[in-house]
């Protein structure tokens, strides 16, 4: 609880932790699908508030962490050839690939960018007409109308010299993947606030009736997350599986209907291998017939690419929250911060960089003793 | 990287047939394209997520969001220049790996 009197009105939130706890009569397991919920999560030490039943799992919501390393290797082999200027978000530059990571390449002579808005990208390549552009498209819902704005602007323009390398995922299928796989252990989801600021949250229903969990839109502050866990519990205790809003002031049902527009125009459904998970089908965008020529992977064709993933890594466990970063043998020992093995340790959206940087070196089940109070 | 940043519209401008805002996040001021949220004038708040616009917000959530990011040490890493990205990548230098799997062919 060291972390409960450093943020904003804690006192409501020891009330509303209280008020959990008042209500939580078995144990439930709730996941944030997000990575940036899981950082707060983590770093206010909201997890170590709730009753001991309440277990929160961390989900694969961090773009960073499962983007597949197939393609971090093809971006790195792009980056190295000449006269082309890689652009992309600051997150991706110390991403592991097989044998090295973009800042890396550019430590090398590589020209590597990193670009606030895909709109930079854009400008770069409209003030070098002699280089070939290229954009790191990754991301959820939430980053994914910025970057198809960036290719719907590189069309109007007839800009011959820019492409993006997509790796677009979406919410709802990664869901659906997680209830269906054996031995799930999770019973209700807190959906990432953000995300359905533009997508709303009309999608959802369904999925809460297939599956019968509750789904709860959740913002990121100390409060959003601790009302989203309330609502969650509440729905649980009762046995009704609804969508809710917990994130009103941010979030309508219908989403932002101008961005949507924007990505059924550039984009279309298609099956994404998630790095640690494996293919989900339909779980990701590429770039719909109309925008192909700009994509990256058409534009270069880089063939011969072997990846390896370093066998002591279980990011792959811990982004379906099969374990817990602690779970892993290699957590802050081989593998740390600065010497990341998996993308989960890179992003500090990333599970185990937000323990291993909140210094959370124990298990759950260490925490919890002989006794195994989370079942 | 998901997250959504609160700032104020100080400017509206046309660039390239877009509908671009100058936008200031508690004093870092960035541009930002506001062809996702056409109800948005000067003086409004709006949430701003890798320089795009994604819904208007009124002004206390704005500040009180803002005020919580900034204490949760995530809006200097969001609106971070290109070289304070790299400055802290270089911060993280990875070095070679210690069971050898991710420098071996």
């Amino acid at each position: 609880m060291k972390y409960l009197t450093e943020f904003r009105n804690g006192e409501i939130a020891q009330g509303m932790a209280r008020e959990i706890a008042a209500i939580t009569t078995r144990p439930w397991k709730i996941m944030e699908v997000c990575g940036g919920q899981t950082h707060s999560i983590i770093k206010n030490g909201i997890d170590q508030m709730l009753p001991p039943g309440i277990e929160m799992i961390h989900g694969p919501g961090c773009p960073v962490c499962v983007t597949p390393l197939e393609l971090i290797d093809k971006a790195l082999a792009i980056a190295q050839q000449p006269g082309v200027i890689f652009c992309s978000f600051g997150d991706m530059l110390r991403v592991p690939g097989t044998d090295m990571d973009l800042f890396q390449v550019k430590a090398a002579g590589g020209d590597v960018r990193v670009v606030y808005s895909p709109l930079d990208a854009v400008e770069l390549a409209v003030k070098n007409p002699d280089k070939q552009v290229v954009f790191f498209g990754v991301g959820f819902e939430t980053t994914a109308p910025a970057n198809a704005m960036s290719v719907h602007v590189a069309k109007r323009r007839g800009l011959k010299n820019f492409s993006v390398l997509v790796s677009h995922v979406l919410v709802p299928p990664a869901i659906a993947a997680i209830m269906a796989s054996p031995g799930n252990k999770v019973q209700a989801f807190l959906l990432a606030g953000h995300v359905c600021s533009v997508m709303g949250y009309w999608e959802y229903p369904p999925v809460a009736e297939k599956y019968g969990i509750p789904l709860v839109v959740t913002g990121f502050e100390p409060l959003d997350l601790l009302d989203g866990i309330r609502r969650a519990v509440i729905q649980l205790e009762a046995g009704r599986h609804e969508v809710e809003n917990a994130y009103e002031r941010i979030v309508t049902f219908d989403g932002n209907p101008a961005a949507q527009k924007m990505l059924a125009e550039v984009f279309e459904v298609t099956d994404r291998a998630w790095r640690g998970i494996g293919v989900i089908p339909k779980s990701g965008w590429r770039l719909s017939a109309a925008y192909r020529e700009f994509d990256a992977e058409e534009r270069f064709h880089i063939t011969g690419i072997h990846t390896e993933e370093s066998p002591l890594c279980r990011a792959g466990d811990v982004l379906r929250g099969a374990i817990k970063p602690a779970e892993c043998a290699a957590f802050g020992k081989e593998c740390t911060p600065r010497h990341p093995l998996g993308a989960t340790m890179v992003s500090s959206e990333g599970a185990c960089a937000a323990y291993y940087n909140y210094g959370r070196f124990i298990s759950a089940e260490e925490l919890a003793g002989a006794g195994r109070a989370n079942g | 990287m998901c997250l959504a940043i609160p700032g104020k519209v100080e400017e509206i401008t046309t660039e390239g047939g877009l509908r671009i805002g100058r936008v200031n996040f508690g004093g870092v001021v960035k541009r930002v394209c506001l062809d996702y949220v056409p109800e948005v004038e000067v003086g409004d708040y709006t949430i701003v997520h890798v320089g795009f616009a994604l819904s208007k917000i009124d002004e206390a959530t704005a500040e009180e969001t803002l005020a919580e990011f900034r204490k949760m040490g995530i809006l200097e890493q969001e609106l971070e220049s290109e070289d304070e990205a790299f400055a802290r990548a270089a911060t993280a230098p990875q070095m070679a790996c210690p069971d050898g799997s991710c420098s071996s062919k």
